[in-house]
């Protein structure tokens, strides 16, 4: 097996495993420090890809402010971080099926399609190439997205905010 | 050429949309299935850098696709935990079963 297979296999190990250890575990808090293990292995898939920016933006992003926004939201709800009573409600069989029924149709799809593989090697400078899109053909959906992100950022405050009773 | 096969990169994606996709069914907690929610983002995203490296490595589509859900899923994310916020401050819970009034 070449090098690059068994880093693909440990870092997917890391992840699946951070997915699987959500999906099980009792704890709220332990759920959302696998979830950011799982994180870290999507930013290791990166690098392995050949995005090296796009792994940057992961842990920045991802990891440093969605998970961190989580696990603050855990803490203010502060019931919850002792509570160990079974997570999963009544009707988890019926979306375990539904999830494993997906899977095996999707993998069986997946592995029996001719994807078209293209023989070039991405170029040398993506961050080159992500600049010079995101002010260029892409400028439209980015400023979009920025305004997106600050309605997302007023209303947040908005609908967190305690209200006075007066 | 990498020597890691496109169908690999997309089984793990597949993995682990089905992994948040369970999450998202079968967890009580509102927190839990926002969890869910980002597991089966982040796998999109695994298929979308996944085929642009092999499929289109010379256009930059497809890690800019990846950019915007990661950039939507963050603003998502805010809003999704200030309305658990508010509606913790209100029913003092925050599992999904006992939201079932449109009045308080």
């Amino acid at each position: 097996m070449v090098v690059e297979q068994i880093i693909f296999i440990i870092i997917s190990i890391i992840t699946l495993g951070g997915g699987f250890g959500v999906a099980v575990t009792r704890n709220l808090y332990y759920a959302a420090l696998y979830l950011i293990m799982a994180l870290a292995g999507m930013a290791g898939f990166f690098v392995l890809l050949g995005a090296g920016f796009l792994a940057a933006v992961q842990v920045v992003i991802y990891i440093g402010a969605i998970a961190v926004l989580i696990l603050f939201t855990i803490m203010l709800s502060r019931r919850l971080m002792t509570a160990t009573e079974p997570q999963a409600n009544a009707q988890w069989w019926l979306g375990g099926i539904v999830a494993t029924l997906l899977f095996v149709v999707l993998v069986a799809v997946v592995t029996r399609v001719d994807w078209p593989i293209a023989e070039a090697e991405p170029a040398a400078d993506t961050i080159v190439q992500l600049g010079v899109s995101f002010l260029g053909s892409y400028l439209i959906p980015f400023e979009v997205v920025s305004i997106l992100l600050l309605v997302a950022l007023v209303g947040g405050v908005i609908l967190a905010r305690e209200v006075d009773k007066e | 050429m990498s020597s890691v096969p496109l169908s690999w990169w997309l089984v793990v994606a597949t993995g682990l949309f089905c992994l948040g996709l369970y999450v998202v069914l079968s967890r009580k907690s509102a927190i839990a299935i926002l969890m869910g929610l980002e597991l089966l983002l982040n796998a999109v995203n695994i298929n979308l850098v996944a085929f642009w490296r092999y499929s289109t490595p010379q256009e930059i589509g497809g890690q800019i696709f990846a950019i915007f859900v990661i950039v939507i899923a963050a603003a998502e994310a805010a809003v999704a935990l200030a309305i658990i916020i508010a509606a913790y401050r209100q029913r003092q819970t925050i599992e999904v079963e006992d939201f079932d009034t449109m009045q308080y």
